[in-house]
């Protein structure tokens, strides 16, 4: 039974998963059910001069038409920025109003105006027709760049700057830069992504008129946080007469963190008519609407003396928070981004600043990674560039500037407890057969093909910590994470997580944990989540942080299962607690060969007494049951790390890129289940390659999301994908008894940099991304290639 | 989705009878039926003709080539027959959409269609097809008339697709990345008489490339096609594909047809 952990086990949630038996929130349908559809605004940016809903109300089906007076009137708050930003002159971040449903002013296409609920969805979307708004269009700002320069679009929110960060010491920076033998500068776009979930958003509000009770189905990574900010910031209901259930989840990737306007409203509006009220995104709703990520326009500038010694960096970006301020918004591109600029390099002073700009475009927040892809892709840019200006093999500057001792504090924020970037580099170039890669090259050329080589060894920090320190730099909440461990009087155990699994594997990995821990088997072990009425409040899943938060807990709560274990063993095997081992699920007396099994021990915690063949009256001072729970708050982030190598084939007549070789060596620390792990590091890297090569968000000139369909918008697929190699190295964490570091953004993290050192290297010149074959021909072509001028 | 009556006639004659009013003929579904649930297009009726007997099915002769407008992508993709007679036209059908949509969608569809960036009417073009309507004959030339426009008149039915069996040819696609629909797509044939050369993808409806096929009359290599000039002019122009890169393609393509014909 032992040494579950580690061990690769199939996923217990693939059953219902691959054979159609999830049960998603579009799934779920109530008696009497009525259905949603959002008039949304077609311009960028406009006044709202006249809302005319009287003939929707009119129309067939339609029970109600709820408007922004509606909201106004009903004292329904407006959406929230969650962790608040200060400026580098002391000043508060800005954040124009956010209202659910808009009252004067849209600012971005698929802005919310208003909702038809009706008897049916058709009759919803056809009376969503003849609601009638004029609006007063005015013109749009929608790049980063132009963002500063151009007419306020919030009232009060000059320059459309919402805050102005800087990080570092710039006074030590810039005589870094003064001493520096060669500095190396670099202009980099981090182009906007949209998360596209599988699943999309879908929320239905039930308000029950007997209890006063409301519960919200809803698409969420943070049930417990999204019930929390509705009813203190959004006044839908009181928290305790308000449950959030969040089924399973098809992906989200960030854009299912935040409190959306359609969760709000629904709720609202179930409160209003005294119906359910349903509603599910269609996939242009996720494409307008859910959060963007990334979005950076950077210059950046590596300091490197004649040694190849880095002595200072300094970046400035500019990042597009798009049209309001989300929950994350602001934290992802400073906190979650600048410290991770350093990367892995022992650099000794940096400086950085971020302007939060304000476009008519969708609000982005955090996805997959945010901020640390970002930086990793500054960083490994940047590295490579120097590697190439002043001669070296780009490894080998690298690892003359790795850390090599831990725990090492960086110059920025992060104290990193351990590592081993050498181990890590090695075991790839080796993996990656990199001594061979001038052979392969010359092999590509004669099929026509240039080839090049990326690297990318980055470290991100997951598992935001402490709850004291995040505090102090603007979270509205501590992140710590919850658990219970309920063991059943027949021998089985429910666990309640407050994190969420949409794709994780909870369900298994959290089994595998607590199945060694208490010497269950892994059937017996149910892994409950996504409910407040169930589990006590927990903080939800992002930031790669389920395990080594999340996980802490489970852990925790199993030696208070234990502890109390060992109490009940010594009264029924006559010894003392202290005296009682626990191994593989038996409460040992010591020196003897008396024991009881764990399922023993939790029968007598139900059955505290003597009647009939049940002898097991509790000791003294021992409450009945065998329930724990723990709240557990680390004392750090974990901090993954691992090198990437990447090699493409650029096609010289067209520009397109074709991966052929990528190796992938992480140090996760203790690894629960590699399986769970190499799937996460697959889809990472595919969504990182994604953003190299493919994805890309599109607005015009006028503010219209040219990009908004799978027509459109350039989505990985498995065809644009070779075989990977994986493999890792191990240095565990030390701020958690599990020894784990996250990997669920890793791969996401790391990859847009490796291929694009590899696409730049092929091609010779600079690309930003995505690469896209046009681009590549562009730039062959600029750079002399004959055969892309052909 | 807007509501709609759904009939299946059972003949030809049948199914242009109910085409009356706002009604139109439902095949694969594959354009349709996202254009209705989109609300881009409504119809009082949507009339199945994947139900008409002899409408489906494959026939070759030795200068001909005929496949029924219900024909699905997949099934032109793993005939024998079109392997055997035009292994090009097999082979375009494979590089059409995805599984779901070759199972699904059909030749008639997709040539009453014309979209501009779709497959099969380059090969219409190129394979000098005429297409049987329930009304008349109509040459490739003809049939094709712009943006989603076709000569078929309200209520024609597409009935089949005859095709030249040429001597050579070749399909060479250069996929649009995100749809994978032509971004630009060059359908080259050496017929018995001439040589043509269609392009799909490229301007608003398809077209036979002039120069190219001059070029490749004189001289059927790609080494022909090095020295004509492509002019960029009325190419179209998206967030994929600058008009100028599409020319360029062109040429890419247009060679890489010529030497796997
Ligand atoms: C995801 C996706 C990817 C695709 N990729 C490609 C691609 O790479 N290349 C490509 O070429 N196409 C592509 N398509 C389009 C596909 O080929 C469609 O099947 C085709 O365009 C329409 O065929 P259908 O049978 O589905 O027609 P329907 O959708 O049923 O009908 C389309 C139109 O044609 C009319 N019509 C249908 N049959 C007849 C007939 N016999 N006579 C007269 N009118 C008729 C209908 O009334 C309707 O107006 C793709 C489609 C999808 C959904």
């Amino acid at each position: 039974m032992a040494n579950l952990v580690g061990a690769k086990i199939e996923r217990k949630e693939d059953k219902k998963f691959l054979t159609g038996k999830g049960r998603y929130t579009a799934d779920i349908n109530l008696p009497k059910q009525t259905y949603a559809y959002f008039v949304r605004s077609p311009h960028a940016r406009a006044k709202i001069t006249k809302l005319d809903h009287s003939k929707a109300m009119k129309a067939p089906g339609v029970i109600d038409v709820f408007t922004g007076d509606c909201v106004a009137k009903d004292k329904i708050g407006g959406l929230i920025c969650g962790w608040k930003i200060v400026s580098q002159d002391g000043k508060d971040m800005k954040c124009p109003p956010h209202p659910v449903l808009a009252k004067d002013s849209v600012n971005f296409v698929g802005d919310h105006v208003a909702v038809v609920v009706a008897e049916t969805l058709e009759q919803a979307k056809n009376a969503a027709e003849l609601v009638n708004v004029s609006y007063k269009v005015q013109r749009a700002v929608t790049r980063t760049d132009e963002a500063t320069k151009f007419e306020n679009i919030h009232e009060g929110i000059d320059n459309n700057l919402s805050f102005d960060f800087l990080l570092g010491d710039k006074g030590k920076t810039d005589e870094a830069f003064s001493k520096a033998d060669k500095i190396v500068k670099l202009d980099v776009v981090n182009n906007r992504l949209i998360p596209n979930a599988m699943e999309p958003r879908a929320a239905i509000g039930d308000y029950n008129t007997s209890s006063d009770e409301l519960t919200l189905y809803t698409a969420s990574q943070n049930p417990h946080l999204d019930r929390l900010i509705m009813s203190a910031f959004n006044a839908v209901h009181p928290e305790h007469k308000f449950r959030i259930v969040s089924p399973d989840v098809g992906g989200g990737f960030g854009s299912k963190i935040n409190v959306y306007a359609e969760d709000v409203v629904v709720a609202y509006a179930s409160k209003k008519i005294g119906r359910p009220v349903k509603w599910v995104a269609e996939r242009s709703e996720s494409f307008m609407s859910d959060n963007h990520g990334r979005d950076h326009v950077t210059h950046a500038e590596l300091a490197v003396n004649n040694e190849g010694k880095i002595t200072g960096i300094k970046v400035d970006t500019i990042a597009n928070l798009g049209a309001y301020s989300l929950v994350l918004a602001a934290v992802t591109p400073t906190y979650l981004y600048a410290p991770l600029l350093l990367g892995i390099y022992d650099i000794p002073t940096a400086c950085c600043t971020v302007k939060g700009v304000y476009t008519n475009t969708a609000p982005t927040d955090a996805y997959r990674g945010a901020g640390r892809p970002e930086a990793t892709y500054v960083i490994e840019r940047i590295v490579t560039e120097a590697a190439k200006e002043i001669g070296m093999d780009q490894a080998e500057f690298r690892k003359k500037n790795f850390i090599q001792k831990f725990p090492h504090q960086q110059c920025l924020v992060h104290n990193i407890d351990s590592g081993d970037y050498n181990a890590h580099l090695d075991k790839a170039i080796e993996l990656a057969d990199y001594k061979n890669f001038e052979n392969r090259r010359s092999q590509s050329a004669k099929k026509g093909k240039l080839r090049g080589i990326g690297f990318s060894t980055y470290f991100e920090a997951c598992g935001v910590a402490p709850s004291a320190v995040v505090m102090s730099i603007g979270s509205g909440v501590g992140l710590w994470e919850s658990a219970e461990v309920r063991f059943n009087a027949t021998g089985n155990v429910s666990v309640f997580t407050g994190a969420h699994s949409h794709g994780q594997s909870h369900d298994t990995t959290f089994a595998q944990i607590v199945g060694d821990k208490l010497g269950v088997a892994i059937e017996n072990i149910d892994i409950v989540h996504g409910d407040t009425d169930k589990g006590p409040f927990g903080m939800g899943t992002y930031g790669s942080r389920s395990l080594a938060v999340g996980g802490t807990a489970i852990v925790n709560a199993c030696d208070k299962i234990i502890a109390k274990g060992k109490k009940v063993a010594a009264k029924m095997l006559e010894g003392k607690p202290e005296d009682i081992d626990f191994k593989a699920g038996e409460f040992i007396l010591k020196n003897s060969n008396k024991k009881k099994t764990i399922g023993e021990i939790a029968f007598a915690c139900y059955l505290p007494g003597t009647f009939g063949d049940v002898n097991s009256p509790l000791p003294e001072g021992v409450e009945p049951g065998l329930i724990e729970t723990s709240f557990f708050d680390p004392s750090n982030f974990s901090f993954p790390s691992g090198s990437h190598i990447c090699e493409v084939e650029v096609d010289e007549e067209t520009g397109e890129t074709k991966l052929v070789k990528y190796t992938v060596v992480d140090d996760f620390g203790t690894v629960i289940n590699p399986l769970i792990v190499e799937g996460q590091v697959y889809g990472g890297v595919a969504q990182g390659v994604g953003q190299a090569l493919y994805e890309n968000a599109h607005y015009d000139e006028s503010g219209q999301l040219t990009s908004a369909s799978y027509m459109d918008y350039t989505m990985p697929r498995a065809d644009n994908f070779p075989q990977m190699t994986l493999d890792y190295t191990c240095t565990p964490a030390t701020s958690n008894p599990l020894g784990a570091k996250g990997c669920g953004e890793a791969g996401t993290i790391a990859a847009p940099a490796a291929v694009m050192n590899a696409v730049i290297d092929a091609v010779g010149t600079d690309v930003q991304m995505p690469a896209t074959a046009e681009k590549v021909w562009k730039a062959l072509k600029k750079n002399g290639s004959k055969k892309a001028a052909a | 989705m807007k509501s709609f009556n759904f009939k299946s006639a059972t003949n030809t004659k049948e199914a242009v009878k109910l085409i009356s009013g706002r009604a139109t003929f439902l095949a694969g579904g594959m354009t349709l039926l996202p254009a209705i649930k989109l609300r881009l297009a409504a119809y009082s009726d949507l009339i199945n003709i994947k139900k008409i007997k002899g409408l489906s099915g494959i026939k070759v002769s030795s200068k001909s080539l005929r496949i029924g407008s219900t024909t699905t992508h997949a099934e032109v993709a793993a005939s024998k027959e079109v392997g055997k007679s035009i292994s090009s036209l097999a082979i375009l059908a494979e590089g059409i959409g995805d599984p779901q949509v070759r199972n699904r969608g059909t030749i008639g569809g997709s040539i009453a269609n014309n979209d501009p960036a779709a497959d099969y009417p380059s090969a219409c073009l190129a394979l000098n097809a005429t297409i049987h309507t329930s009304k008349r004959k109509i040459s490739a030339d003809k049939f094709f008339t712009g943006m989603f426009e076709t000569d078929l008149k309200k209520g024609e039915l597409v009935e089949s697709i005859e095709f030249e069996v040429p001597e050579k040819s070749s399909y060479a696609k250069f996929p649009n990345p995100a749809s994978r629909y032509a971004l630009v797509g060059v359908y080259v044939a050496k017929l018995k008489k001439e040589v043509r050369v269609a392009v799909t993808g490229v301007e608003s409806c398809v077209f036979r490339c002039k120069k190219l096929e001059d070029a490749l009359s004189s001289n059927f290599s790609s080494s022909a096609i090095d020295n004509v000039n492509i002019s960029s002019k009325g190419f179209n122009a998206d967030i994929h594909a600058s008009a100028e890169y599409r020319a360029h393609i062109i040429k890419v393509m247009a060679k890489k047809a010529v030497s796997s014909c």
